[in-house]
Formats: structure tokens, sequence, C-alpha cells
């Protein structure tokens, strides 16, 4: 294996993520979650996160390093997710990153975490196709981008208007009785189920655009399970999944085909923590092959929120000679996609 | 020696370096919100100011608050990487008695150092004339406070009404702290821990039942009901 190795550092959300990467080659991807100290809350907290991600930071570099067998003084470049994310989370990650560039006299790259959930893609599949369309779902985001170059060109088509995908799953888990967070278990209560139990609707389906909308979808499963309550039937958790699942998926899979088909574009790269999804992996494929887009999906554990993803687009942003960001580049909560690179 | 002290834990990012007998080189910067962007910077200026690099460095002290998350952590999450990095030792100093160091000449009786812990509240701790802290850190209303102490830092300048006399500094230097760390690693005597020094809980409430959707309905009864 050759090129130069890049650390890359992820902390937007509840993940302490760090990776090492030599050329476009994976070596380590060490990931400590606080996913459990949130679990109670239903949601993200992002102070709990960010007091995690400080006490995390040091061990899990070291674990990468070890992971790898290579020494912090062997590496050429650190590369940090600045954005988007929640602000005291991506601090940590931006100062200890800066902190890695300033001591090892070595370029860092403060990097857009949505384009590394391209670019991860890349460790396992190779060069990415120029153009593709980009499916990224997760609790914090639901886009499709136009990605000419990922390197120098991402275009936003569209997103969603509320709440993300994942959200929804979160949202739907609970009124369940399901755990947090929603995605896995919902994905696993919904292999036993009916997806065409229940017609649950599909927001923005054949509105033209690009964008996304969970919240009416995420208010009729409600409505649906009181409904049920109320007059004392029992609610049958396995067909509201798969029929909930089976809305989200549809809409999904429907709006990425069609960005494909309608800029002439050959392959299709789904990203996030919902692309874990199965359902999801499963539906794209059927609909891409009938369209004739291939699609990429990496695997579960490179699709959530890690380190790797951030060394990898470090890596290709230090390979086509990009000039690297300042020590005063900020971690910046709202990065628009099409700031790949924080100059 | 050569020592990198810091403090990310008010409105100031105070950077300085130390030889073990005086400070070299110091900046302060104030500016609430972007101790993350200007500390690493800073930093690089300074050991380029004196010549010297980062692999030169043989020691770091970092103020470890109280003061607000976020840009506390950014001077405790850069202290902590270039620790690691450079594989030396970091140590941790109390903000307030850097503050308290430097007020207590001046003072020559009881005083306070307050500084702002947003939401109306402000971090403070008491100290003696000789600068030895008495009590705290803590966190509260000004208005909590004993109002006809002298105090240091921002408080009083917050809230001129409610707090005492302005003593001392408004934020703490870092060729103080520095010279407070290199005083305690030549007589041996142990430093805190580089960890923040959190006096809140985070906020987070555990969610209630799941909020219904539709209305309770308010006509006759549906048959079937529980
Ligand atoms: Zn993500």
């Amino acid at each position: 294996m050759s090129g130069p190795l890049v650390l890359g550092i992820e902390t937007s959300c509840d993940e302490t993520g760090v990776g090492l990467v030599r050329g476009q080659d994976l070596l380590a991807d060490a990931v400590a979650s606080s996913v459990a100290e949130h679990a109670r809350f239903g949601g993200i907290v992002p102070e709990v996160a960010s007091r995690a991600h400080l006490e995390a930071m040091q061990p899990t570099v070291q674990r990468a390093l070890d992971g790898a067998g290579v020494r912090l003084r062997d590496v050429d470049a650190i590369a940090v997710t600045a954005g988007p994310g929640l602000a005291g989370a991506l601090q940590v990650g931006v100062c200890a990153a800066k902190a890695y560039s300033l001591a090892l006299g070595k370029p860092l790259y403060a990097v857009n975490h949505l384009a590394a959930h391209i670019a991860v893609d890349q460790l396992e599949h190779g060069p990415l196709p120029r153009p593709a369309v980009a499916l990224l779902v997760s609790g914090g985001h639901s886009s499709l981008l136009l990605v000419p170059d990922l390197a120098g060109e991402v275009v936003p088509l569209g997103q969603t208007i509320d709440d993300a995908a994942g959200e929804a799953y979160d949202k739907v888990a609970r009124l369940l009785g399901l755990p947090f967070p929603g995605g896995p278990p919902i994905d696993a209560a919904a292999v036993s189920g009916n997806a065409a139990a229940i017609s649950f609707p599909r927001g923005k389906y054949r509105d033209g655009s690009y964008d996304f909308s969970f919240s009416g979808l995420k208010t009729s499963v409600a409505r649906w399970i009181e409904a049920r309550q109320r007059s004392g039937e029992h609610v049958p958790v396995a067909d509201v999944a798969a029929s909930f699942q089976e809305a989200v998926v549809d809409v999904l899979t429907r709006k990425a085909v069609d960005a494909c088909r309608d800029h002439g574009v050959g392959h299709l790269i789904i990203g996030g923590g919902v692309a874990a999804n199965s359902r999801l992996r499963a539906l794209a494929a059927e609909r891409c092959a009938a369209a004739g887009v291939a699609v990429r999906v990496p695997r579960p554990g490179l699709c959530t929120d890690n380190g790797a993803m951030v060394a990898a687009l470090g890596a290709e942003l230090l390979a086509r000679g990009m000039p690297p960001s300042p020590l005063t580049a900020p971690a910046d909560s709202s990065l628009p996609v099409t700031s790949v690179l924080v100059g | 020696m050569l020592m990198l002290a810091f403090d990310t834990a008010t409105p100031a990012v105070a950077v300085a370096l130390h030889d073990g007998r005086a400070v070299l080189a110091e900046a302060t910067t104030v500016d609430a919100r972007r101790q993350g962007e200007i500390l690493a910077a800073t930093i690089a200026s300074l050991l380029a100011r004196v010549g010297l690099r980062p692999a030169d460095l043989s020691v770091i002290a970092v103020g470890v608050g109280p003061g607000p998350y976020t840009s506390l952590r950014a001077g405790l999450a850069t202290a902590h990487a270039l620790g690691g990095a450079l594989d030396i030792g970091v140590h941790g100093v109390c903000t307030l008695d850097v503050m308290a160091r430097e007020a207590a000449p001046a003072c020559g009786r009881d005083f306070l150092v307050a500084t702002d812990a947003r939401r109306r509240e402000v971090y403070w701790a008491r100290y003696g004339p000789g600068g030895e802290r008495a009590e705290g850190p803590g966190v509260g209303p000004p208005a909590s406070l004993p109002a006809s102490l002298p105090t240091a830092g921002e408080g009083p300048w917050l809230y001129p009404d409610t707090m005492g006399p302005a003593t001392g500094p408004r934020y703490p230097s870092a060729g103080v702290l520095a010279a407070m760390a290199a005083e305690a690693i030549g007589r041996r005597v142990p430093l805190l821990p580089p960890n923040p020094l959190y006096l809140r809980r985070p906020d987070a409430r555990v969610p209630g039942p799941v909020k219904r959707v539709t209305p309770e309905p308010t006509a006759a009864p549906v048959a079937g009901r529980e």
C-alpha cells in the first residue's frame, strides 16, 4: 500500500470517530459512541455528546493508531469534520485536529460531513464515478445531491423540509414502544410485518421537487395508533413498522431514481445511518436495476458516522492538490454542502 | 523548561510561553464566540515569535474553568491533543484561581472572583487576603453573593448593580497561569488533572408519555371504549 497517511476525526453528533486511511485504503476505523447515554432521553442531548467526545478523543485516536500499526508522527495530514452538526460537538474534534496539525507540522483539511459520507464509498468500491447522484439519510440529514466531482462541485438537489428520515424512525419507534435509536428496531420488527397492511401517506411524493417531508407521515402513524388504542384494539407493531418503513423508503428511492434519470446520471451512492436499513438497500437495488442506474452503498459500518469517511475525503482532497485549511478554520454547525473544504 | 499555558474559560483566549523563570511571549484576544478559531493560530504565532517549534515544548498548563462549556472544551481538547502528540505532560489550573492570584495584592482583604456563567448566573469563588481559595468554585445568581466584597473577573462588569466593586483583572492572564503552574511544578505541588470543572448537569429531560396528536373526543362515548 502506498500514498499519504491521513488521520480523520469525526465528532458532529454522538459518535467519536477516528479513522486512518493510506491513499484510499482503510487501515483503521475506531468509533466510540455515546448513544447509550442518550437513549433514556429519546434523542441526542448535545451537551452529553460534547462531554463524551472530549473524554473519548484521546483513547479513540490511540485505538485507531494501534489498529493500523502506525505512530502519530507517521501521519501526513489531518482531516476533520467542520460541519454540519452539533456546534459543541464539532468544536471538540476541530480543536483536537488543529492541535495535531500544529504539533505534527502537517496540513489540516476541515471538511464537510455530508461530502465525507459520499467519499467513504471509495474505500470499498474504488474511485467515485463522475458524475454521481448521492442520497444521504440519517438521524440528522436527508439530502439528495448531484455530485459532478466531489473535490470540486457538489450541487444540492433536495433535502428534508422538516424531520430527517432517521428522526421519523426515532419518533415512530417511540410510538411503538421500541428503543432509541429507532432505525434498527423498526427494521427488525418490519421483517415479520406486512408493508402493504396500512397505506401511510408519501409526503411530497409527486410534487416534482427532490425535497422530502417526513413530519406528516410521523403524525399519521401516531393517529393510526391512537385510533386503534382508543377502540381498544391491539396495535400490530410489525405491520405498522413495515408499512411506515415502506412509506419512507418508497419516497427516498423514488426521488433518488428520478434525480438520476432527470440529470442523465448513471450512478447512485447511498450513505448515512439510514443507508444501513435493509429495506432501503433492497428497494434501491430493485428500482435502480429497473432504471439502468448502478447503485453503490458502503457496508453498514461505514454508513453510520465514523472517522474513516473523513479521512477518505481528506485523502481525496490531498491527492487532488487542494490547499489545506488554515488553523483559524471555524467549526460551522450549518456548513452548506457546497463547501466541501473549509478554506 | 518550555511551558505553553492557555485558558479559554472566559471570553478571552489567553496564551503564554514561559521558560520556568519568566514569560517569553503572551497574547490575549477577547472574542466570546471564536475561541476554537483563535487558540491554535495564536499558539503557532507565539512560537514563531520566539523562534521555537512545537517540539520544543516540554509541558502544558491549561485553565480548567469553570466556564461556558463549549469554549472551555476548546482549550481542553487542544491541550489533550497537543500533549498526546508531543508526548508531554498536561496540567490543569482553576481559572478563577489564576485571576485571584493577580487580584490579591491590590485587595488586602477577602474578595471574590466571578465570571460569566450565562443564564444570568456567575461562576464564583471566594478568596482570603493572600489569594488562597476559601470557598467555591460554585455557580449561581450574582445576588446570592456578598455585594460588599471587591470582585475580580467579568461579574461586576456584567452585574454592576448586584455585585461588589470591581477589582483585579477582568479576564485571566496566561502569563500568571504559567507562573503559577511553573511554581507548583518546581515545588512538586500537584496541579489539577486537565479535565473541565463542570458545575452544572447537562440540560436534558427524560421525556414524559407520548403526546397525543388526535384530540380526546368530547361527543358521546364510542361503544367499545375502555
Ligand atoms: Zn452523518
